[in-house]
């Protein structure tokens, strides 16, 4: 959409709510802002429920700021803590089921293809790892086998955390939770290289501790999947209240475990994206 | 794509020069779909249904439709077809017994997102014992999924729910889910005269911004930030929100019985009703009913046929009134849940004259001859 159609009546002009004002005035939407901008422009989340030092909630400040086209983008969700923090997202976003986001962006990408030919509408799937490793895997793999135009993000948090801290298949082996009262008995699913044999273009690994590379492959997971194919990215966000460390430790836990080899940033472009790519960015630098 | 020329509804369902087909039912969904104006179609296949869908997928191929593809089980197909439903598009797909409940999850979702799905429902028995023949039990279990439930007796009622089901569901009132039921083989498997406008005229596109909610497709102002998400609170006011959506779900059901009545001509068709004995049913047990009647009418006994087309909304005062005068009320039925026979029961103001069945499942048919010594017994 034109920005131009996003504004306030004069007439409910003073009774809006400030959020809203400074969202139509200030918001991210036609400018190109990134993660260094923070703080000088209305963010797309305003606010949220989720814990203190919630990991997730800190990589969804920071994957919607990186966003490269907002004005046009639509987001798919699913079940899970970051439900709860989408109604408090300015752009379009959809809560179908637990676990049916990727079929159900497969269905919004064609109908928006049909409806926009001349136009990118960038369809961005943002789930935890219960809905995109567990109960929605299939539909997951399924939308990479059909080579989806959809970008896939998975916010993991190694639990099922918003049902109060069970096991997920991106748990790490032997880790005790809720369901796994002797420890989880397998390893935390491989799923970027899943992503790359699976046909994904894109597929790539990181963490809100290092944000200027989490922005690189949010742009880039987007701009992969508009032109060439699927893409997945994996943001690690550990969950202080179910993995039970201090509020304030998230980022310094995720050095660790960078640190001890049992979390590590990942890239793989395969070479139509990389072609696209080297493309686009030599055209930023240019500018 | 194929050229055709978009005509008004009313002019592609009534005046419209008809031509005479010999086809089956599932070829009946593939001409309603020719005229349908539909963007795209999702597929899965489930026994009786995919002769329908591979049907569906030859007229995209012929360029009747824009988009199709294949998908990997009910419950990511009916979630595919609530994405491309969102985005704005026309869709269709269908399904049938254990794929309906594979896909069960889904269909609240549609109603309550207040998506004008068209979905065909070919209906079979469900397991277990494994099974893959006729039986309607599946309607028992979508009864009180929010989604509009029309039930076609035969070819031609399929062909023709199909089309109107479109226009009933995009109405800006309504704007819910039509689930158009048809029994299995029965229908879908057999050939049957079949009349059908000319193939070069079809609906009118669907708006998308006639929809009740907003289409998710970033062209209109995002409404949001909700500080407090009803999702999150455990009060008052989030309780009311969501019952009173759930309402309105109710009631845009309720507000398409004045559409039912425009285009399908009410919610029940009726024979000889002031008979002394009446038989009430759906599907394809009113075409042996018919028979039954005429034997019946024939034989000096005085009975008569109620077939409802409707099965949500449900023709309560319709039944009510048409059962006043009855002594007996006989609901013949293709399932072992008599799930029709409950619901005549919670309407007909003297119930204790509602009898259940005749009730044949597992695949059996249903000789008009069952219903006929039901109709015999109760005129002694």
């Amino acid at each position: 959409m034109s920005k131009s159609i996003f504004k306030i009546s004069p007439g409910f002009a003073d009774i809006m709510p400030a959020e809203y004002r400074e969202l139509v005035e200030q918001g991210p939407y036609e400018k190109s802002v990134g993660f260094s901008d923070l703080g000088t422009f209305k963010e797309l989340l305003e606010e949220h429920p989720l814990c203190a030092g919630c990991g997730l909630a800190l990589s969804l400040r920071l994957i919607l700021a990186s966003l490269p086209n907002p004005v046009d983008t639509i987001i798919v969700g699913s079940t899970g803590c970051n439900s709860l923090a989408f109604p408090q997202v300015a752009v379009h976003n959809i809560h179908s089921l637990f676990g049916n986001q990727n079929a159900v962006a497969s269905g919004l990408k064609r109908a928006l293809k049909l409806r926009y030919p001349e136009k990118a509408k960038d369809v961005v799937v943002i789930a935890g790892d219960g809905a995109t490793a567990d109960i929605g895997l299939d539909m997951v793999m399924q939308s990479w086998f059909r080579r989806e135009n959809i970008t896939t993000i998975m916010l993991d948090n190694e639990a099922y955390a918003n049902t109060g801290g069970q096991e997920s298949g991106m748990s790490p082996e032997g880790t005790v939770l809720n369901m796994a009262p002797t420890g989880k008995k397998f390893p935390k699913i491989s799923l970027p290289e899943i992503a790359r044999e699976s046909g994904c273009d894109y597929a790539a690994a990181v963490s809100p501790a290092r944000p200027g590379r989490l922005e690189k492959m949010v742009r880039r997971s987007i701009l992969v999947a508009r032109e060439i194919g699927p893409t997945y990215l994996q943001v690690f966000c550990p969950c202080p209240t179910n993995y039970k460390f201090k509020p304030e430790e998230t980022i310094e836990r995720i050095k660790k475990r960078e640190k001890d080899g049992t979390y590590q940033i990942r890239e793989y472009i395969s070479p139509a994206a990389r072609e696209l790519l080297t493309r686009l960015e030599e055209k930023t630098s240019d500018e | 794509m194929i050229q055709q020329k978009v005509v008004e509804p009313e002019h592609l369902f009534f005046p419209a020069e008809r031509e005479k087909m010999f086809i089956t039912g599932s070829e009946a969904v593939k001409e309603a779909i020719k005229r349908a104006n539909v963007d795209m179609a999702i597929s899965y296949p489930i026994t009786p249904q995919s002769e329908s869908m591979h049907l569906v997928g030859d007229i995209y191929a012929e360029g009747y439709l824009r988009e199709y593809f294949r998908g990997e089980n009910e419950f990511a197909v009916m979630s595919a077809v609530a994405g491309a439903s969102m985005g704005g598009v026309r869709v269709f797909t269908a399904t049938g017994g254990p794929g309906t409940l594979r896909a069960f999850e889904i269909f609240s979702t549609w109603a309550g997102a207040r998506l004008p799905i068209v979905c065909g429902f070919m209906t079979r028995g469900v397991n277990s014992p494994l099974t893959i023949q006729p039986d309607t039990i599946e309607m028992a279990f979508m009864l009180d999924t929010g989604i509009i439930m029309l039930h076609a007796e035969n070819a031609q009622d399929l062909y023709e729910m199909i089309l109107k089901a479109f226009v009933i569901a995009e109405k800006t009132d309504v704007h819910i889910p039509v689930g158009v039921f048809v029994d299995g083989f029965f229908v879908t498997h057999t050939r049957d005269k079949v009349e059908v406008a000319p193939p070069d005229i079809k609906l009118p596109p669907y708006d998308p911004y006639s929809a009740p909610v907003p289409v998710m497709d970033m062209e209109n102002v995002p409404v949001r930030q909700m500080r407090d998400p009803f999702v999150m609170k455990s009060n008052f006011i989030s309780y009311a929100a969501h019952a009173s959506w759930q309402q309105e779900v109710l009631a845009a059901a309720e507000r398409a019985r004045k559409y039912i009545y425009k285009y399908l001509g009410g919610l029940v068709e009726a024979e000889n009703a002031d008979a002394d004995i009446l038989v009430i049913t759906s599907g394809t047990a009113a075409s042996q009913s018919r028979e039954a009647i005429a034997q019946a009418r024939q034989a000096g006994l005085n009975a008569g046929l109620v077939k409802i087309k409707s099965i949500r909304p449900f023709p309560a005062e319709e039944i009510k009134e048409l059962t006043r005068k009855a002594k007996a009320v006989i609901v013949p039925e293709f399932n072992r849940a008599g799930w029709l026979c409950r619901e005549l029961k919670a309407v007909v103001e003297d119930n204790t004259k509602v009898l259940g069945g005749p009730r044949v499942f597992g695949g059996m048919t249903m000789p008009p001859e069952l219903i006929l010594s039901e109709i015999r017994r109760c005129a002694k």
